[in-house]
């Protein structure tokens, strides 16, 4: 467990003395103001803080933070993380990674970690694009798509991170967006408060190599009918009147219209808490124009953390286990004595 | 023994050999154990196949174990004088390890046309006069094993395990061994069998009576008596290279007073420092089984930044892997201890078997400037001391530390005299103040150029690191000529240091020598053995062995100037001639080097030293 600050914190508690150098518009800038803001609500002591990353754009972000934090290799910070957490489990472990070091260089570790739920959270930048190197297509990036290796257009099939989240049977996994800091910093809020592999992926705008990839779900006309945020224990309800839903009908989501014979009642309450992944992964995989696209946290599961079950066998062990000293096992097993 | 017919020597080499499923394995340990309690001085070692279970009766299945026994044993032996044989296929692939007039016992049984055909014989060596030079014991193994065990046993396939038990007998008759040993493991590995017990033991003793009445005994069984050791007081254990790195491993946590943590994944032949270390949580010791090789690495990484003493295990192909995360802990200049036990490459090369050819992609497989500490042990029982020792310069010095290992030490075995935990030095890693107004993460001590360890939860101490290079002092990423330039020489400035601080290289053997033997790592038993014979034969020859690789000795290149001619030996192509020949500029080296997956033999070494010495 991670122990709370006996002060009252604030932002400028995290505030680093470098310079901010992602570029002007960037989604970057967003992500690090919501968790600037969040860290002091989730009020853990600052010094028990560390974020680890991985290279892209995003994996400046430990710099930017006044905590502890190791800016590692293209595509383990997951393994690194791992390592943190399982030396010093008193820590609260952030991994921020793009979507290179989540789903291509770092695919395996991204998998494993979430696999063998590590109580660490991870956000996931997703701007669907290489930035730092200028342009390339990204497992994440929109098929048919031309980028600087993709001259004719990506032929790759598109990557859902969620799916994978889901596929590995993820713990916890969420949805936000740079731009809307609020939801973005409750998903954090509650990121923090999961035990286990806490993942957000986070809809970022590269406003150089990518911009307005997100645009279909993000823009400000188009974003209320696009955007269903899902709560546990509420109706699936989206759309500039709130009068749109998803409903159950045979194995499939359907979006219908509130009125018209369908009430509110008729309308599937989100649960995010079933092990169950399957609904999970038919929210996760909802896109526009036919779905919505759905943010807010879509699963967390309650299981025991690879940390806690770790920590059990050491703790038994160590109170039970019959070598308690390298003395001791060095004269264990077969010895003589040559006189 | 006062028996005339026994002969009395100062060494004796037993090779073991059959089908990987024979159990060659366990009749080996338990002769080297039992020959180990009767106060002879050991050393073990296994040849077994990349293959688990290889098709029956072929050369592929083969699997071999040689114990060396006498009154000081450095090596596993050179060739054997006892080699036993389970089928046709093991004496086709093992011939070549028995001396000219070794005693060769077969279980005439298997030497069926078919096995015969499968070995790749033409005909049954044993019908012709290939064997001449040796004095073969054709045993019906087979046929007395089931004998002996019918009451016990009704299947076959039960009664054939015992196999390995037989020949096991037969050897302990030929060295006048007792049954004791042998009796107690069964005992106790057996003990809700006690069929599997009965019959066990009922075969050594078949094996042994047949020793004893049947006229082979005679004729053409030797019998032999092997000098006891003289060996230090003390408490001893046989003990693996593998399980001595591990333990040592763990000594060093202890005396750091830091919790071990492993990540690692396994490869051959470096598993079991993983598999030993996975037991020994009442120690505080934290194995993380990571998804690859590179999790590994970086999972050390990780809890190195967060002050655990972290290692990771492997082999070469995994040492390739982790090459960039490597870097990583050289720029961010965190301790990190790296076993390497190397095995045959390149690629997948030969698993099984033992080479010194990692050693350029310790000392070089990165990308930049970014050297590492380098060690080697050079006995099975040293890794002990080797794997303590990589760990306390690591924590110490704030730098990646490999140890290069092999699979001759790994695997192999040798008698260890148990040391007191209290006789190791303490380790002070060199840890940051909490709320030191004045830290800074690169802040070096001004002698050896150190930088502190500041750990995530400390007050007062909250900074960045990664692989970007780092101001001086600050730590902040810095992209400024100059200052990298000065990263770089701080970096190996560091290495160099630390050799003032390291015990000065040795050198044994005659003085005034017209020839050097210089090797490094797990050669040592084979080059000491044949210096030592070299020097009984009037020969002038010293020897100095390498354990310190990466920062040298710091007289060495003293050492090196003082000697007519040196011949530095390593079972690879060259790679410590080259790297000494970098470093030493002018003066003129031999080389001796083989490539075959296999250790020197003393009787090789003395040819090629001979050789030199009459140029």
């Amino acid at each position: 467990m991670v122990a709370h600050s006996n002060v009252t914190l604030t932002k400028a508690d995290f505030a680093s003395d470098q310079m901010v150098k992602w570029c002007p518009g960037c989604g970057d800038h967003g992500i690090l103001a919501a968790v600037h803001n969040v860290f002091p609500k989730i009020n853990y002591r600052k010094e028990d803080y560390c974020i680890v990353s991985g290279i892209g754009c995003s994996s400046r972000f430990p710099y930017y933070v006044n905590t502890y934090g190791f800016h590692g290799i293209h595509g383990r910070p997951a393994a690194i993380a791992t390592g943190v957490k399982m030396a010093n489990p008193k820590l609260s472990v952030w991994i921020t990674a793009g979507d290179g070091d989540s789903t291509a260089i770092g695919g395996n570790h991204f998998m494993h970690i979430i696999r063998r739920n590590m109580d660490v959270n991870l956000i996931m930048f997703n701007n669907r694009i290489y930035g730092l190197t200028k342009g390339q297509y990204s497992p994440t990036t929109k098929q048919g798509q031309v980028t600087k290796t993709s001259p004719f257009g990506v032929i790759d099939y598109q990557l859902n991170p969620g799916e994978l989240v889901l596929g590995v049977r993820g713990t916890f996994f969420a949805r936000a967006i740079d731009t809307q800091s609020a939801s973005l910093q409750t998903v954090c809020e509650r990121m923090a408060a999961h035990d286990g592999t806490a993942v957000v992926e986070v809809l970022q705008n590269c406003v150089i190599f990518n911009n307005g990839t997100h645009q279909d779900v993000t823009d400000k006309d188009l974003r209320e009918d696009r955007q269903l945020w899902v709560e546990h224990g509420k109706p699936m309800i989206f759309g500039k009147n709130r009068d749109k839903g998803l409903v159950m009908i045979g194995r499939s989501l359907k979006v219908v219209k509130i009125g018209e014979g369908i009430t509110e009642k008729d309308i599937l309450v989100h649960d995010e808490t079933t092990e169950d992944t399957g609904i999970h992964t038919m929210l996760a995989q909802m896109r526009p124009p036919e779905y919505p696209m759905v943010f807010g946290v879509i699963r967390a599961v309650k299981k025991p953390t690879y940390n806690q079950m770790f920590e059990a066998q050491q703790e038994e062990q160590m109170a039970h286990g019959a070598i308690r000293s390298v003395d001791e096992l060095l004269n264990s097993g077969e010895t003589w004595e040559i006189k | 023994m006062a028996d005339k017919n026994v002969i009395r020597k100062e060494d004796a080499v037993v090779r073991f050999a059959g089908d990987s499923g024979d159990g060659m394995q366990l009749s080996g340990t338990l002769f080297s154990d039992t020959s180990a309690l009767d106060g002879n001085d050991i050393a073990t070692f296994p040849d077994y196949p990349a293959e688990i279970r290889a098709p029956h009766n072929t050369i592929a299945g083969v699997s071999g174990f040689q114990v060396h026994i006498g009154k000081k044993i450095y090596s596993s032996g050179d060739k054997a004088d006892v080699l036993v044989c389970m089928n046709p296929a093991s004496l086709k692939s093992n011939l070549k390890w028995a001396r000219v007039g070794a005693t060769i016992i077969v279980d005439l049984d298997t030497f069926t046309e078919d096995a015969i055909a499968k070995a790749g014989y033409e005909s049954s060596p044993l019908d012709d006069d290939s064997l001449s030079n040796y004095n073969v014991v054709k045993a019906p193994i087979t046929t007395l094993t089931v004998e002996a065990v019918k009451d016990i046993f009704t299947d076959r396939k039960s009664a054939l395990r015992c196999r390995n038990m037989f020949a096991l007998g037969m050897i302990f008759f030929i060295f006048g061994k007792t049954t004791n040993h042998a009796d107690d493991y069964l005992q106790t590995k057996f003990k809700n069998k006690p069929e599997v017990i009965e019959a066990n033991q009922k075969v050594i003793r078949a094996g042994f009576n047949y020793c004893e009445n049947v006229d082979v005994q005679e004729t053409t069984l030797p019998r032999v008596d092997v000098e006891t050791a003289e060996m230090p007081k003390g408490k001893y254990r046989n003990i693996t290279g593998n399980i001595a790195t591990a333990w040592g491993l763990l000594a060093a946590a202890e005396k750091a007073h830091l919790p071990l943590f492993l990540g690692s994944y396994p490869i051959t032949p470096a598993t079991d420092i993983m598999v030993e270390l996975a037991k020994r949580k009442s120690l505080g010791a934290k194995v993380f089984q990571a998804e690859d090789e590179i999790a590994g690495i970086c999972s050390a990484i990780g809890a190195s930044f967060a002050g655990n003493m972290a290692c990771t295990s492997t082999s070469g192909p995994g040492l390739s892997l982790k090459s960039e995360a490597l870097g990583l802990a050289v720029m961010a200049e965190l301790p990190l201890v790296v076993i390497d036990v190397q095995r045959g490459g390149p690629s997948t090369g030969l698993p099984t078997k033992t080479e010194q050819a990692d050693l350029n992609q310790a000392l070089f497989g990165r990308n930049g400037e970014a050297p590492c500490i380098v060690v080697a042990p050079s006995s099975s029982a040293n890794c002990f001391n080797w794997a303590f020792e990589a760990a306390r310069l690591a924590l110490e010095t704030m730098t990646p530390t490999i140890m290069l290992s092999d699979a001759y030490l790994g695997n192999g075995s040798q008698l260890f005299r148990i040391p007191k935990m209290s006789d190791f030095p303490e380790i002070h890693p060199p840890f940051a103040t909490p709320n030191d107004p004045e830290y800074q993460p690169y802040r070096r001590d001004p002698k050896t150029l150190v930088r502190q360890w500041a750990i995530p939860g400390m007050d007062g101490l909250r900074h960045r690191i990664g692989g970007l290079e780092k101001t001086d002092g600050k730590g902040a990423v810095s992209t400024d000529n100059l200052n990298h330039e000065k990263m770089v020489h701080y970096r190996k400035e560091k290495i160099d240091r630390l050799a003032d601080r390291l015990p000065l290289q040795e050198v044994s053997g005659d003085e005034d020598a017209d020839l050097l033997v210089v090797g490094w790592g797990g050669t040592a038993g084979a080059l000491k053995n044949a210096v030592s014979e070299l020097r009984q034969e009037g020969k002038k020859v010293a020897y100095t062995h390498f354990h310190y690789i990466s920062p040298l000795p710091k007289n060495t290149g003293d050492i090196l100037k003082k000697y007519k001619k040196i011949v530095v030996c390593e079972l690879n192509m060259g790679q410590f001639v080259n790297y000494l020949r970098m470093n030493f500029q002018g003066i003129l080296f031999h080389q001796y080097n083989k490539v075959q997956g296999l250790p020197f033999e003393v009787s090789e070494l003395k040819e090629q030293f001979n050789k030199i010495l009459g140029e």
